[in-house]
C-alpha cells in the first residue's frame, strides 16, 4: 500500500507517509484543501538536508496564504496546505493558475498580502531583507528559461552557486564533479550556455540548483521549454534528486506527465487550490529511477 | 571577503562585456579631457579677468606748488581713507620720464613737464574705485566738487574706462561659471548614463545571481572593481593625452605668450590628481550606486 515515498527517505518523513494510505482511501474531493494535520509544526530555526528523529515540522506550509498583486488581481486565495520532508509534489494547474505565484512566495520574490508562510517551522515574514539572501541558499530554483549566466562555463556556472556560499576554490574543486556526473553534463565543463542544447542547458540549471545540496528545490515550469524526450530526462533527474532526501516542489502545466509521475498532486486554478491528492493509489512499488525513465518513455509513445 | 575572486570577476566582467566596457572607457576618457583643457582655460581667463580688474585705478594729482610736508599730509589721508588698496606715489619727475619714454615727440615740443606728483590709488576691490573718488572728491551741495585737502588738484578715476573693464570682466566670469556647471552637468549625466547602460544589458545576470543566493555586496564588490579599473583608465588615458598636449602645444608658447603662463594657473600635477580622482571616485561609486536598483529582487 505504502507507495509513493522514495525507497531513501528518512524516518522523520515517515509521519507524512503514515497519513497517505488513509488519504487515498478518501474521495478525492474530500481530500482537497486538508491540512495536513499528522505534521508537527514546532519551530526549528534552520533548515537541514539531514532528516532528524522527532519531531518533524513541514519543510513548506501555507496557511491561508492570499496574493493580490493589485485590486481585483488574484495571484493566490487562502491556499493551505504542508509538504513533508523528502516529499515530490505536482503543483498543476493553467497558466495564470498560481503555480508561479507560489513559487514566487517561497523564495521571498515577494510578499503575501495574508497568511502565513512556514519553512521548516520559521514563519519568512520574520526573515528580514538583509536574511533573504542566506536563506535562498536553502533552496535550489530551477525555471523554465534555465537562467544561467551567459558569459560563464557549464562549471562556472555552477561553481558560482557555491561560491555565493563562501566555498573555497578547493571545496568547489571536490565537491563539483560528482554533481556534474550526475546530471551527465562532464563532458560539457567548458562549454558556454550558448553552446547547448535546451536539455543541457537545464541540466546546468538542476546541477546548479543542486550543487549546495539544499533542502528544498523548487522548479518551475522546468520542462516548458523542451521536447518530450528531454522532458523524461529531465524529470528523471528531479526524481533522482527527491530520492537523494531534498524535498522537491514541480510546477508544470503539463498533466499527463504530472500524472505519469505518480506523486502527490496540488491543482490550482484561478488562485484557488481545487485537488490535493496524493499518489499513494497508485500501488505500485518504488521505482529506481531508470525504471521511472523506461516507463514515462513507454507511456509518452 | 575576498578580494582575489572580486578581482577576478571584474576582469571576467570585463572581458565578456567589451562593448559597454569599451564605452564607459570612453565616456570617462571624453569627459576627463574636456575637464582637464576646461580647468586650466577657465583659471587663465579667471586670472586674466582679475589681472586687467587690478588696473583699476585713481589717480591723485597733487597740485603743483606742493611741498613735500603737504605730499607726506595727502599720503597719510589717502591711507586713512576707506577702500583703499595699494598706493603708489609717482613724482613729477618719474612721470615725465615714462610718459617721454612713450611719446618722445610730443614732450620734446612741449619742452617742460607739465605733470603733477601723483598718487596712483588702487581701490581695495575694482567695484569700489567710484566710491574711493567720491570719498576724496566730494560734491558741495551746489553741484560743484570740492577735494578735500587744499595740496590734492583732482581725483580722477577714469570712469568710462573702469566701467568697461567691470562689465566686461563680468560677463566673462559669469560666462565661464555658467560653462563650467554645464560641462559638470554633462559630463555627470554622461558617465551616469554609460554606466545605467552596462548595468542594464547586465540586470538578468543581477537577477540570477540574487537567486542563487549572492548577497547585495558579494555581487556589488566586482561592479564596483571594475568602475574604478575603467575610471582609472580612462582617467589615465585622459591625462596622458594632457600630458601630450601640455608638452607638444603649451609649452612652447608659454614662453611666447603671457596668458598661458598665468601664476595663479592650476599647478599640472595638481591637475592631474583631481582629474584621477574624479575619473576613479565617480565611476566607481556611480557603478555601485546605480546597481541598487537591480539589486531589489
Amino acid at each position: 500500500m505504502q507507495a509513493s515515498q522514495t525507497a531513501s527517505a528518512s524516518p522523520a518523513a515517515r509521519p507524512v507517509r503514515e497519513e497517505e494510505p488513509e488519504a487515498a482511501s478518501a474521495a478525492p474531493a474530500a481530500n482537497a484543501l486538508r491540512p495536513r494535520t499528522a505534521l508537527s509544526l514546532a519551530p526549528e530555526p534552520r533548515l537541514s538536508a539531514a532528516p532528524e528523529r522527532g519531531a518533524a515540522p513541514a519543510v513548506v506550509e501555507f496557511r491561508h496564504v492570499s496574493k493580490l498583486y493589485a485590486p481585483g488581481d488574484v495571484g493566490l486565495e487562502r491556499a493551505t496546505f504542508a509538504i513533508g520532508r523528502g516529499e515530490m509534489v505536482f503543483l498543476v494547474g493553467p497558466t495564470g493558475s498560481g503555480k508561479s505565484t507560489i513559487m514566487r512566495l517561497l523564495i521571498k520574490e515577494l510578499e503575501p498580502s495574508e497568511g502565513a508562510i512556514l519553512l521548516a517551522g520559521r514563519r519568512l515574514s520574520e526573515i528580514e531583507r538583509k536574511k533573504i539572501a542566506l536563506y535562498r541558499r536553502n533552496i535550489g530554483v530551477v525555471f523554465q528559461d534555465f537562467k544561467l549566466l551567459p558569459t560563464r562555463t557549464v562549471y562556472d556556472n555552477v561553481a558560482y552557486a557555491l561560491q555565493v556560499t563562501g566555498a573555497s576554490r578547493r571545496q568547489i574543486r571536490d565537491r563539483l564533479p560528482e554533481i556534474l556526473r550526475l546530471t551527465w553534463l562532464s563532458t560539457k565543463l567548458h562549454n558556454y550556455p550558448h553552446q547547448l542544447s535546451g536539455g543541457e542547458q537545464q541540466r546546468v540549471a538542476v546541477a546548479r540548483a543542486f550543487a549546495s545540496h539544499p533542502p528544498l528545490l523548487l522548479a518551475d515550469e522546468p520542462t516548458g521549454n523542451l521536447d518530450p524526450e528531454t522532458s523524461i530526462g529531465i524529470m528523471q533527474l528531479l526524481y533522482r534528486i527527491n530520492r537523494a532526501g531534498t524535498t522537491v516542489i514541480v510546477a508544470s502545466h503539463d498533466k499527463e506527465m504530472v500524472d505519469r509521475m505518480r506523486r502527490r498532486v496540488i491543482e490550482l486554478k484561478r488562485g484557488r487550490i481545487v485537488r490535493d491528492e496524493s499518489a499513494g493509489r497508485y500501488g505500485a512499488r518504488e521505482e529506481d529511477t531508470d525504471e521511472l525513465g523506461e516507463r514515462l518513455r513507454r507511456e509518452t509513445a | 571577503m575576498r578580494p582575489g575572486f572580486f578581482l577576478k570577476e571584474a576582469l571576467r566582467s570585463m572581458r565578456h562585456s567589451a562593448l559597454p566596457s569599451v564605452a564607459a572607457f570612453a565616456s570617462v576618457l571624453v569627459t576627463t579631457l574636456v575637464l582637464g583643457v576646461f580647468i586650466p582655460v577657465v583659471e587663465a581667463t579667471n586670472g586674466a579677468a582679475n589681472d586687467v580688474r587690478g588696473r583699476v585705478l585713481v589717480d591723485v594729482d597733487v597740485a603743483s606748488g606742493a611741498g613735500p610736508a603737504e605730499v607726506a599730509r595727502v599720503r597719510a589721508e589717502l591711507e586713512r581713507a576707506p577702500h583703499v588698496g595699494k598706493i603708489e606715489f609717482v613724482s613729477k619727475q618719474r612721470g615725465y620720464e615714462q610718459q617721454r619714454r612713450i611719446n618722445p615727440e610730443a614732450f620734446q615740443m612741449i619742452g617742460y613737464n607739465p605733470l603733477p606728483d601723483i598718487f596712483r590709488v588702487t581701490p581695495d576691490r575694482p567695484e569700489h574705485s567710484a566710491a574711493l573718488r567720491a570719498e576724496l572728491d566730494q560734491s558741495s551741495p551746489l553741484g560743484v566738487r570740492v577735494v578735500t585737502d587744499p595740496a590734492i588738484a583732482a581725483v580722477r578715476n577714469r570712469q568710462a574706462q573702469t566701467d568697461r573693464i567691470l562689465s566686461a570682466t563680468r560677463v566673462i566670469k559669469i560666462t565661464m561659471a555658467l560653462l563650467a556647471g554645464l560641462l559638470v552637468f554633462a559630463s555627470v549625466l554622461l558617465v551616469s548614463n554609460t554606466i545605467r547602460l552596462s548595468l542594464f544589458s547586465r540586470r538578468r545576470e543581477v537577477e540570477v545571481m540574487k537567486l542563487v543566493g549572492a548577497t547585495d555586496w558579494f555581487i556589488r564588490w566586482p561592479f564596483v572593481l571594475e568602475g574604478l579599473f575603467l575610471g582609472a583608465l580612462g582617467g589615465a588615458g585622459a591625462v596622458g593625452l594632457l600630458a601630450l598636449a601640455k608638452v607638444t602645444l603649451v609649452d612652447p608658447l608659454a614662453n611666447a605668450v603671457k596668458l598661458v603662463s598665468q601664476p595663479d594657473m592650476i599647478a599640472f600635477p595638481l591637475l592631474v590628481a583631481v582629474l584621477m580622482a574624479c575619473a576613479i571616485g565617480v565611476s566607481a561609486a556611480g557603478s555601485g550606486i546605480s546597481l541598487r536598483r537591480f539589486l531589489r529582487v
